[in-house]
């Protein structure tokens, strides 16, 4: 259909009772995290640029950081394993697995193991893979996908979730009271933490100066996952390190005031090393997996600044696209801006599948003002709208530009358009038998004509005296 | 082969910048935030911003043992180091205090007892590593934590508190209970780990 976005298209898909429940999700909470950042902080902008530039330091130094942050591990005992692709990191974390004999498994959140869909793989190789955090246990029972970075279960409601506990034996009878059904998935899910034979989790930082990774959680989940098991193996992008663990006072107190409004999270898990000595709780052996998977050609490319994103979502909760389409109309772990920008750029040879998704934004701005790394999103969605047009991407719903291009450079043609617009205002265009053009309106109302005013008014504006 | 390829593709990437930013040199005074830092007393502050995270500090061992009472959490472990100074008295008020925690009773605990290293007075946070908490797991599965914290250990910030990390290869900040707000946004204590989070200070 003219006029309307390839989003539009997938956005219909969706049932209108998710639609709802993500608009309702997204919108919630943001002028309370704003409060939260503005009441504690006077320049809290200023923190937000401060962050920016200590990404895009490390950024810049990544050679010299990694090699670092490799070092670092490896003097504590850790192993450090490098993954180029998706499938090399499948692979890598697969082989530990085997070598230890692990057949059953609970995983915290992790984008990355989205990103590289490690559960189905892990489970197609005979690993029970459980996750833990609440909304990615149910999203696995419903093997579905994630709809929000921070919030996976945005597009759900306590009646299904009440329906899969029952369907998948979590639960004996249908209750759909939110504290039951928390109940209900700590007593189930404590029982495969105690039997688990490892834990996979992501990281939020690494540190390179001490090799420390950071993971913070809300539930404890990622803290219970590694607590009985033996085995800790850690998938980490390349982009998550920072130079020093004392730039964490940055990240840390942004993280969780724009995530879920809270000062700190929870849980913030500080780790370089298997268990000490004298504590019988805690993995005896630890991997780390750094993973590239696209991210060392969006530092080649000039929309770099996205791999500051520490995935917080409140570009999410803000964009008004995203809350009208909701998540899974952006098709990949990444929805909303931050996907719009990530998915077409991470997924490279996959380009032209995803380079609708920068012309779903009405560039207004919302994602840069709350983003705490301050990433100029409106900015990198034109430049991949541009990088669609250069390599002639093909785009199905785009409304024909010719005419309006050829008016728009040539002046004569455009004084003469705009004198003649305002007699657009007495045709009837609404009764009119042009396709495209019935396809446009309607979907909205078009403002009565004005044009020509503007030059009527310049003509008899007097110049300045100085 | 993967560790090479990466490197050289990084190489290649930032060997093509025209400007490479520099480390911003800041002030840590600038991740401080003056509200909740509000007050003199170290220990006020903390205990007003663990009240904000539903959090609890208690000063005494009988105010301790009132509220396990209350709450009807009456056995549960304490770290064998701390028996004699709290496990002991809380026994002689009629509760059931081990000093073993074994991991096929996980459900036994409900309350555990164990050290705190330290403490943010900014953000209420307990700060726990694994030399100083005896069992990970005791301080993780009761419905009741309590972390026993000495004064003396209170930072003022988060800073202060990241400046004095130490060797441990694991430590854990907890900033109140184990919360979720996944099923509708509705906020749930008590998820995978403590649903009370109680700081003992003495």
């Amino acid at each position: 259909m003219f006029g309307t976005q390839l989003i539009d298209d997938y956005a219909r898909q969706i049932a209108d009772e998710k639609q709802a429940s993500v608009l309702n999700g997204s919108a919630a909470g943001t002028e309370k995290r704003y409060q939260v950042l503005h009441q504690d902080y006077a320049q809290p902008d200023a923190l937000r640029r401060l962050a920016g530039s200590i990404k895009d330091h490390t950024l810049h130094h990544l050679g010299d950081y990694l090699t670092q942050a490799e070092h670092s591990l490896t003097q504590r005992g850790v192993h450090v394993h490098f993954a180029e692709t998706d499938e090399d990191a499948r692979q890598t974390i697969l082989t530990i697995l085997q070598q230890h004999q692990v057949s059953r498994l609970t995983k915290s959140k992790s984008m990355a193991a989205e990103e590289i869909h490690l559960n189905p793989f892990l489970i197609d190789n005979g690993v029970e893979c459980l996750e833990s955090d609440l909304g990615e246990f149910i999203i696995q029972l419903d093997d579905d996908i994630p709809s929000h970075i921070v919030k996976p279960i945005i597009h759900k409601n306590r009646r299904g979730i009440a329906n899969s506990f029952l369907r998948e034996g979590v639960a004996e009878d249908y209750n759909d009271d939110p504290q039951t059904i928390t109940r209900r998935a700590r007593v189930f899910l404590r029982k495969k933490y105690m039997d688990a034979q490892a834990c996979i989790t992501g990281a939020n930082f690494l540190c390179a100066d001490s090799g420390r990774l950071v993971i913070v959680t809300n539930e404890g989940n990622s803290r219970f996952g590694m607590a009985p098991a033996p085995l800790h193996i850690a998938l980490v992008g390349i982009e998550k390190l920072i130079p020093g663990e004392a730039d964490l006072a940055v990240f840390l107190n942004l993280l969780g005031r724009s995530a879920t409004g809270q000062q700190l999270t929870v849980y913030t898990e500080f780790i370089n090393g298997p268990r000490s000595a004298s504590q019988p709780d805690g993995p005896e052996q630890m991997h780390v997996v750094f993973l590239d998977n696209g991210r060392s050609s969006v530092l080649a490319s000039n929309c770099r600044e996205i791999l500051r994103c520490i995935r917080c979502g409140a570009c999410q909760n803000v964009c008004p696209i995203y809350r009208q389409a909701s998540g899974h109309a952006y098709r990949s772990p990444y929805g909303g801006p931050i996907g719009a920008v990530l998915s077409p750029l991470l997924f490279g040879d996959r380009f032209p599948e995803f380079a609708d998704l920068p012309k779903a934004s009405t560039l207004c701005g919302a994602c840069n003002e709350v983003c705490p790394v301050n990433i100029p999103i409106p900015d990198l969605l034109l430049r991949l709208r541009d990088k669609a047009k250069r390599e002639a991407v093909p785009s199905p719903a785009a409304i024909p530009m010719a005419p309006f291009a050829l008016l728009a450079t040539s002046p004569n043609l455009w004084r003469s358009a705009m004198s003649m617009s305002k007699a657009m205002n007495h045709l009837p265009l609404d009764v009119a038998p042009i396709k495209p053009l019935q396809d446009w309106l309607g979907q909205r109302t078009l403002p009565p004509s004005k044009g020509g005013d503007f030059r009527k008014w310049m003509k008899t504006r007097r110049k300045p005296q100085h | 082969m993967s560790r090479a390829a990466i490197f050289r593709k990084i190489s290649a990437a930032t060997a093509a910048l025209k400007t490479k930013a520099p480390r911003p040199e800041y002030d840590a005074s600038i991740t401080h935030s003056t509200p909740k830092l509000a007050g003199s007393n170290l220990l006020e502050i903390f205990s007003r911003n663990l009240a904000e995270v539903n959090g609890r500090a208690l000063l005494s061992i009988a105010e301790l043992a009132d509220f396990l009472t209350k709450n009807e959490q009456l056995r549960g472990y304490c770290d064998p180091v701390l028996y004699e100074r709290i496990g002991s008295p809380l026994a002689a008020a009629g509760l059931t205090v081990e000093t073993t925690y074994e991991r096929t009773r996980y459900d036994d605990y409900q309350f555990g007892i164990t050290r705190a290293s330290g403490a943010i007075a900014e953000s209420g946070t307990l700060i726990l590593d694994d030399e100083h908490t005896s069992r990970r797991l005791a301080a993780l599965s009761p419905w009741v934590h309590v972390a026993v914290l000495e004064r003396s250990t209170i930072h003022r910030t988060i800073g202060d508190a990241l400046a004095a990390l130490g060797d441990s290869p694991n430590i854990i900040w907890v900033t109140g209970p184990s919360k979720t707000a996944d099923v509708e946004g509705i906020l749930i204590e008590g998820v995978h780990g403590p649903g009370e989070q109680i700081a003992l200070v003495l």
